[in-house]
């Protein structure tokens, strides 16, 4: 009697389990929700502000083509606010709340790293667009942004190319976390093997949200007087650069003196920064606003008329850069491989992402690496106008494949070039 | 002399140079041998003034010339440019300049000078349209350095001795393509003002340290070694690399070249690190002054003053806007403006938080600690809605920006001197304000001792609500200082409020001279620990001195001796 009245009251559970789980399936098969988790205050929003919007721009392009498989995609914004065990919760929220098909998100490498047991645990898909350290190879993870090999390497060549002012001493200035101390030890490294001694090479790191440069601009003048062309690798994140340019500006620091490559600063970044004193300083990057090509006018012409009809506060000066067109290539090629898959499964999508090709506004077809979860990507290098834009002074003749293992520390060479399962 | 306006006339202006060098020559020994004649001298000037005039029309850049300027890569268009400057085509100078500031555009073979609306063919100078998809010149660094140094090194030609102390002045430092020493050379000789004589002389010296007269190198070591100029150290030390001097003595006599400079240098680094300490002290005492007044003179436990300083820079920020928007000419001096505005901003809502809260919570601490914490958090919030989570920019007024350049090493920006003088008027007014006005009394006479305050008459809730929008209202002007170094967010009085209380605690609670001395000196020392360690162990070390200083001395640098600490 006990036993079956139990066995009726599971079954009355069960059945408004189901029932709940279906309303939900029912739900959610009108869309296809999909994750964005960008930093909107906090140190970070400087730069992660805009790609939300773009992620948003470009999802509402593919919604105004019929979608993915026929269905609309939903996005579901999120704060993780510079926060980097926020960005843990949130991306756990999207995943087993809200259960998104894919996220777009992240900036800084400690936010990426702080999701990933997240992602690995519930089986998430994460699209990842911004240049990174490298030394990382996530199965449920897409890198859209450039590896040390697309990125900080061809800068340094460069720098120390005649044509780039034949530098012999280095600076590496970064923010003090994974990113730029990974970056820098590549980057020593590599300097090592060129022949350059550690007595040519002053490594300062500054704390997330510093603004007093005072110090650390003297010192840099202090250090390249001793002698040998200077050059400096800032790899400092997040709202940091604009008192640094700043300070760079009033301390009569000039770029034909002493170049300083930023690899986390683009057009956005020098929004709010007077960039007169700075014409000449350089970024390495995939891609530039400057570039010439139709695909780029056309994107830029689509960014520049959402803002405008999104009201964004920043309409009046719509700026694309490097980390928005990733996150762009990103959000199309997974479109992509949905399609090609019939399926958001996070396994069967993966799959079909290999091979993927985009025709992206840096001029080129990118190609994701059938392996290697990274995208081929020229490289390029700018110098800023006086006019906050970037000269490409130099670049790549075409896309080059990433090496998310940089052979420049022990040990890589080992690692296969594809995630572990 | 006459075959050199003969040559000129033919229109070949290098001819006509080496003419009037070698008769430059032959006078200065005329001038040894006969009479001091300056008068030759000037008129070999204005003889050569008139012949580059002259030689302007005979022999602009060629189409030719233009066009191996404009297009190809960096090292053919570097050799144009030397052959240029060696012929001290000052015609090139509109061109050169053209080029470096972007303003030319190629198609094919075509060269447009493009002038905000005008366009000009540059191969025949007339006004044309613009063609479409035509190629920006992108000039990097090393072409921006060459051609500047080539406008400079023209400009050593011109008739304005202001324009020819510029020009020297920029090649200080720029290492000379062959081309541009041979006319630097030749102006030298013909120089007349001797301030300009003198940098061209350190300037062909830096060239000259590579010749392969032993003499001549020895002359240009100490050339270099006389000046405190940085730039100079480097091109000598460049030279004790493997594959610089060889020659044991020219060897030594750069060592000590070397030496001297780098004590020169070395008083003035000290200076700028007592600057830079002193820069970020006044920061600091701007940031702490407010609280030395709420938490020193009040015993309000105030967290939400950071958020003060955060609604004061915002309203710095509304005022820049307001001057963006209706008073663009005038926006240079919105600052004039900006910093009334955000003292009454602030201190109202200091007033309005002492009325509202603080007031039924005095002589609680823990709670007051709470609630201000609570409003702070508010505070935070209102500011994200009504401006976004995003930093807001606040542009410098350009008299700001830019330095003052005190010696080739030592450069303090306009920046951080106008805040060092801001914090002393601020500490000034208010230190009058206490100790002579009658608020002042009153504000004193009510935290020394309330209850005789008020038995003799005075308004003591008043006197409290006056004195919190006092102290807030130079959070307010904080934050108009912090915004002209730092970034504007809602986050902003976050990274500042520990510093506050630090400063406070440090210098003794309930003195205002405490407050000074304490944030003069944690700026100093942090910026001198920065130096030594870097800037984020620097943070741990000062907060470790503050603790270990507070165990041993909790009443603080300087202790008040009054009654209302017990």
């Amino acid at each position: 009697m006990q036993n079956s009245r139990f066995i009726k009251s599971m079954t009355v559970i069960a059945a408004s389990i189901a029932i709940m789980g279906t309303s939900q399936i029912a739900n959610a098969a009108d869309t296809i929700k999909v994750g964005v988790l960008h930093s909107l205050s906090g140190t970070m929003a400087i730069s992660e502000t805009a790609l939300k919007e773009m992620a948003l721009m470009t999802i509402d392009e593919i919604n105004k083509k019929g979608g993915v498989l026929g269905k609309q995609l939903e996005p579901v914004v999120v704060d993780p606010a510079s926060d980097w065990p926020l960005f843990a919760t949130k991306a756990r929220q999207l995943l087993s709340q809200d259960k998104v098909a894919v996220t777009f998100g992240c900036w800084t490498s400690v936010s990426r790293k702080s999701v990933l047991p997240v992602f690995k645990e519930l089986n998430g898909l994460l699209f990842y667009p911004v240049q990174y350290e490298g030394e990382e190879l996530e199965k449920n993870v897409f890198y859209t942004g450039a590896a040390p090999n697309q990125q900080a390497i061809p800068a340094v060549e460069y720098l120390m190319s005649k044509k780039g002012g034949s530098a012999k001493r280095f600076v590496l200035l970064g923010t003090d976390y994974v990113y730029p101390r990974t970056t820098n030890k590549i980057l020593r490294a590599f300097l090592h093997s060129k022949g350059i001694t550690d007595a040519d090479i002053m490594e300062e790191y500054t704390p997330f949200g510093h603004s007093d440069y005072q110090t650390i601009v003297a010192n840099i003048k202090k250090f390249a007087a001793e002698g040998k062309k200077t050059a400096v690798i800032s790899t400092i994140n997040g709202d940091s650069n604009v008192p640094f340019y700043k300070e760079l500006g009033n301390a009569g620091l000039k770029a034909k003196d002493v170049p300083v490559v930023a690899f986390s600063v683009g057009e956005e970044e020098l929004r709010g920064v007077d960039t007169k004193p700075l014409v000449g300083e350089l970024a390495a990057w995939n891609y530039f606003m400057s570039v010439k090509n139709p695909t780029n006018a056309a994107w830029i012409k689509e960014w520049s008329e959402y803002a405008k009809a999104k009201k964004l506060p920043t309409a009046d000066k719509p700026l694309t850069n490097d980390p928005m067109e990733a996150t762009y290539i990103g959000i199309h090629m997974w479109a992509q491989a949905v399609e090609k898959a019939k399926s958001t499964d996070t396994d069967k999508v993966i799959a079909a992402m290999a091979g993927q090709t985009f025709k992206a506004p840096d001029g080129f077809v990118v190609e994701m690496d059938p392996k290697n979860h990274h995208l081929h990507k020229p490289v390029m290098v700018g110098e800023v106008k006086a006019d906050g834009q970037f000269n490409v002074v130099w670049k790549t003749p075409g896309p080059i494949k990433a090496q998310p293992w940089s052979p420049y520390i022990e040990g890589d060479d080992k690692k296969p070039d594809e995630p572990v399962m | 002399m006459h075959t050199a306006t003969k040559t000129l006339r033919s229109g070949s202006l290098k001819e006509a140079l080496k003419e009037i060098v070698k008769a430059n020559r032959i006078i200065n020994k005329l001038n040894c041998m006969i009479i001091s004649d300056i008068r030759i001298k000037k008129y070999l000037v204005s003889l050569l003034l008139f012949g580059i005039t002259f030689a302007q029309q005979a022999m602009a850049l060629t189409p030719a010339q233009q066009i191996s300027l404009a297009t190809g890569d960096n090292d053919p268009r570097i050799a144009a440019l030397s052959h240029v400057s060696e012929l001290g085509d000052v015609s090139a100078v509109n061109f050169l300049q053209a080029l470096l500031d972007d303003k030319v555009k190629t198609k094919g073979n075509a060269i447009y000078i493009v002038d905000d609306t005008t366009v000009t063919d540059a191969l025949t100078g007339k006004a044309t349209t613009l063609p479409d998809a035509v190629d920006d010149v992108v000039n990097n660094n090393q072409m921006r350095d060459e051609l500047s140094a080539t406008i400079a090194s023209l400009n050593l030609l011109s008739k304005d001795s202001k324009v020819r102390l510029d020009a020297a002045k920029s090649l200080l430092g720029t290492d000379p393509s062959a081309g541009r020493l041979t006319l630097i050379k030749k102006v030298e000789k013909i120089e007349t003002e001797s301030t300009i004589k003198d940098i061209l002389e350190q300037v062909s010296a830096s060239i000259e340290i590579t010749d392969n007269d032993k003499a001549v190198r020895m002359a240009a070591v100490k050339e270099l070694g006389d000046s405190a100029n940085p730039n100079n150290k480097e091109i000598l030390s460049s030279r004790l690399e493997a594959d610089g001097e060889a020659d044991p003595e020219v060897k030594a006599a750069i060592r000590l070249a070397l030496r001297s400079i780098e004590s020169n240098m070395a008083i003035y680094d000290k200076i700028g690190q007592v600057f830079t300490g002193l820069s970020l002290g006044s920061i600091l005492l701007l940031a702490a002054l407010g609280l030395a007044v709420t938490y020193g003179l009040m015993g309000v436990i105030n967290m939400a003053h950071g958020e003060m300083m955060m609604i004061g820079a915002y309203a710095t920020y509304l005022v820049q806007d307001i001057f963006q928007h209706y008073m663009p000419n005038y926006f240079q001096w919105y600052l004039l403006l900006a910093v009334p505005f955000a003292f009454l901003v602030t201190a109202l809502v200091g007033v309005i938080l002492e009325k509202l809260v603080l007031r039924h919570l005095y002589g609680r601490p823990l709670e007051t600690l709470l609630a201000t914490w609570g409003v702070s958090l508010m505070l935070m919030q209102g500011v994200r809605s009504l401006f976004g989570a995003q930093n807001v920019s606040v542009e410098n007024p350009a008299w700001m920006s830019g330095s003052l350049q005190l010696t080739a090493n030592l450069i303090l920006p306009y920046n951080r001197i106008f805040i060092i003088v801001f914090a002393m008027l601020v500490l000034m007014m208010l230190w009058l304000m206490i100790t002579k006005t009658r608020l002042g009394l009153f504000i004193r006479a009510v935290t020394q001792n309330r209850g005789m305050a008020s038995c003799t008459g005075v308004n003591t809730s008043k006197v409290d609500a006056l004195a919190f929008g006092l102290g807030s209202g130079i959070a307010g002007l904080a934050g108009v200082a912090l915004s002209q170094i730092g970034n504007v967010g809602p986050a902003l009085g976050q990274s500042y409020i520990v510093d506050s209380f630090m400063v406070v605690v440090l210098g003794g609670v309930g003195q205002l001279a405490g407050a000074v001395y304490a944030a003069l000196g944690l700026g100093i020392v942090s910026k001198f620990l920065e130096g030594i360690a870097g800037a984020v162990l620097a943070k741990i070390f000062v907060l470790v001195i503050i603790i270990i200083f507070i165990q041993k001395r909790p009443q603080g640098l300087f202790a008040f001796k009054g009654r209302s600490l017990d």
